[in-house]
């Protein structure tokens, strides 16, 4: 087990919004009245179900309420004993499975809104993600250069399963906000549930749409980079969430290839796949998802060709590993402090 | 790939008096859009004249996304008598079987009777490719082997079409597509494992197919590249509901070969689904061995496209998590992503992995002395 070091930063926690109920003091008259004269229920995503075991650590797992929903709890769960600098608040609230943009709007300015006034303002180690209204890209710009004022916001916040391919040119107003105000933006593992989880369908299980997402990251970095989303934003990063890492290279490689031999059909492409996610990707440490052995480990940090493309996670309160575990065997004292410190400040221009 | 023409092929190849290999993915094309008629009822001749195939995407004829080359293949393989790359008997033996030395060659007809909404006439044109295959290819040449071309959706006449075939010895596998309508674990697609195993069949799953359901699970991406690239995501999630639908449980003595959509995604796929499994395994309780361990056992991958690491050598460590004696070496002929057998293999593979990759392997997997 390689040796946690202090005043690292913990780039994906997730905060729980109690109940939809909890964010109308942030939502204005209007909205409001729709919440409770429509009997609206709470917003939880079948991507996280609260009882699932994936949902929560045992040991972090609340008597009553949703895990992750206690600024306390997290603190003596991961922000003390992991003795970090900053923890990434990645909401995961339901807001995305909504159709309308205007209540999707509301509802992400009422969940940035209260990230800031029950966690940001009461933790000074907390950075945020914005949540942004994907069904409108006009609102999603607005949003982010509301948020962007209060520096702690640290990264724009989507879900690797939309509407759309993330790559898609009606989205890139989005990234050049994100661009411009310094913002990475996080694609967090989830679905809007707008389209069936896998590629061949909807599966029967939970379980399946987990192992999906692995799959989804896959397509989504292939659109990301064939459709010229680097080219255009060159300096814009984005970082990977909860999408596991042992599949880089071997997908990398698979793009290369193709890319190689059909590279006519998307000509501004002018790097190399595998050079353009050196530069301008990034992926969350957990869940890291490859056996517990060293020899593996280091072959795959090893096919990575960097030391700089993971980045420092828990996942809390997501079951991801055990006790002080959150890194795996047999890192290297300098890669221990490249995931944890210097990776994460490299990411995010607005960690001070 | 190789997407360069080639005056002479015997010439350029550089396996003239090598080792024998076995070629488990040749995709042999009709000459002639009627070529399959004389096996059709004159029903369905006429049903294709009037309405088409009425497939699950939009197109009467081709692909929804361009390809990168006129029918997916090598601009060198079109047969001097004309007629489409693939239509050729003789001109697949002198451009592919004889140079390299193939001794067993497996056909995979593509774009013929699946992936079709009328599954009716989804059965009647696999009957007929079945049968084409056997004129026209393999009683023609001992080295060529049939797929049994299933229609898909219907688990129930596919399984008639493999019980109608089983023990005949043209053919050694069964053809499925990775996109279908449902992932490839649920249970209307049960009858067709349960008819293979009893046949002593491998059931291959080729990339590609129709079953309606956007190639992300994000929806419709823009390139044929994202297509390409993304049949090895299909491909991952047909067999992560394979296994999570417990058909390798059920079906122990089910073989299944993942077909062109590459292999080193499989470590990380087969980690990524036990490491799940142990947290999730009591929604899946008809899941009783960790995920890895019916893949190790039940599972083959064809190579190509074989992924291309900067380092080669970087794809011995995934061979060797796959394991050496799962890998079945094919190059796609005519397609243009065409892996040439001298040069898949990086230097440094001893004797008998070699063996094994190129050939042994295959026939041991598909009975073939």
């Amino acid at each position: 087990m390689a040796s946690l070091i202090a005043g690292g930063i913990d780039c994906d926690v997730h905060p729980a919004v109690p109940h939809l109920t909890s964010l109308l003091p942030y939502l204005n008259d209007y909205w409001r009245d729709q919440v409770t004269t429509r009997g609206m229920v709470d917003l939880v995503s079948q991507s996280y179900p609260q009882n699932s075991p994936i949902t929560a650590r045992p040991d972090w797992r609340p008597e009553t309420g949703k895990p992750g929903e206690s600024l306390e709890a997290m603190q003596r769960h991961v922000l003390d004993p992991f003795q970090l600098k900053h923890a990434i608040c990645n909401p995961l609230y339901g807001v995305q499975m909504v159709f309308s943009e205007d209540m999707q709007a509301a509802f992400c300015r009422g969940l940035n809104d209260w990230l800031v006034k029950e966690w940001l303002d009461r933790d000074p180690r907390l950075r945020g993600s914005i949540v942004i209204p994907t069904q409108s890209v006009e609102k999603a710009v607005a949003e982010i250069e509301r948020c962007a004022q209060d520096e702690r916001f640290v990264q724009v916040l989507m879900l690797v399963m939309g509407d759309t391919p993330l790559g898609k040119r009606a989205l890139w107003p989005i990234y050049e906000a994100a661009e411009r105000l310094e913002l990475p933006v996080g694609i967090h593992a989830g679905s809007a549930y707008h389209n069936p989880p896998t590629a061949v369908g909807w599966g029967s299980y939970h379980i399946e749409d987990y192992v999906g997402q692995a799959q989804a990251f896959q397509t989504q970095l292939t659109s990301l980079i064939v459709e010229g989303v680097f080219v255009k934003y060159p300096r814009l990063k984005m970082v990977m969430l909860e999408s596991g890492v042992s599949w880089i290279s071997p997908y990398l490689w698979r793009l290369h290839k193709f890319w190689r031999g059909a590279r006519m059909e998307t000509p501004w492409v002018d790097r190399a796949p595998l050079d353009i996610v050196r530069s301008n990707i990034r992926f969350s440490l957990q869940p890291f998802d490859a056996p517990p052995d060293e020899a593996t480990l280091n072959r795959l940090f090893e096919h990575m060709q960097s030391d700089e493309l993971v980045l420092f996670s828990t996942d809390y309160p997501h079951w991801q590993f055990d006790g002080p575990d959150a890194l795996p065997e047999g890192l290297s004292p300098d890669l221990v402090r490249k995931i944890m410190i210097d990776n994460p400040h490299a990411t995010y221009p607005r960690l001070t | 790939m190789n997407i360069q023409f080639r005056e002479n092929q015997e010439a350029a190849s550089p396996l003239t008096v090598k080792t024998a290999i076995a070629d488990c993915d040749i995709h042999p094309a009709r000459a002639t859009r009627t070529e399959l008629y004389p096996y059709l009822a004159k029903r369905w001749q006429h049903h294709l004249e009037v309405y088409g195939v009425h497939a699950y995407q939009g197109m009467m004829e081709g692909p929804p996304y361009p390809k990168a080359q006129p029918n997916a293949s090598r601009r060198d393989a079109y047969p001097p008598e004309g007629g489409p790359q693939g239509s050729s008997l003789s001109f697949m033996q002198k451009q592919l079987l004889d140079p390299n030395n193939v001794q067993l060659g497996v056909l995979n007809p593509l774009g013929t009777g699946q992936g079709i909404r009328n599954h009716e006439l989804s059965a009647a044109l696999c009957s007929a490719i079945n049968d084409w295959q056997i004129d026209k290819w393999t009683s023609k040449d001992k080295r060529l082997k049939a797929s049994i071309v299933v229609g898909n959706e219907d688990g129930l006449s596919a399984a008639a079409e493999i019980r109608e075939r089983a023990g005949d010895k043209n053919f050694v596998q069964v053809l499925l597509l990775s996109r279908n309508v449902e992932p490839l674990g649920q249970r209307r697609y049960w009858p067709i494992y349960q008819a293979a195993e009893e046949a002593g069949l491998p059931v291959g799953v080729h990339a590609f197919g129709f079953g309606g359901n956007p190639i992300t699970p994000s929806g419709w991406p823009s390139y044929y590249i994202e297509e390409m690239v993304g049949h090895s995501q299909c491909q991952q999630s047909a067999l992560a509901s394979l296994v999570l639908e417990g058909v390798f449980e059920r079906f122990p003595k089910l073989k299944m070969v993942m077909i062109e959509a590459g292999f080193g995604w499989a470590p990380s796929l087969a980690w990524r689904l036990d490491k799940v499994w142990q947290r999730l395994r009591s929604e899946v309780p008809h899941v009783k061995r960790p995920p890895s361990e019916y893949i190790r056992e039940q599972v083959w991958w064809t190579t190509q496209p074989m992924e291309d690491p900067e380092r080669r050598e970087d794809l011995f460590d995934v061979i060797n998590w796959i394991g050496w004696d799962r890998l079945l070496f094919a190059t796609d002929y005519p397609h243009w992503d065409y892996d040439e057998p001298s040069r898949v293999l990086p230097a440094g593979v001893s004797e008998a992995n070699r063996e094994a990759f190129y050939l042994g392997n295959a026939r041991k997997l598909y009975g073939i002395a």
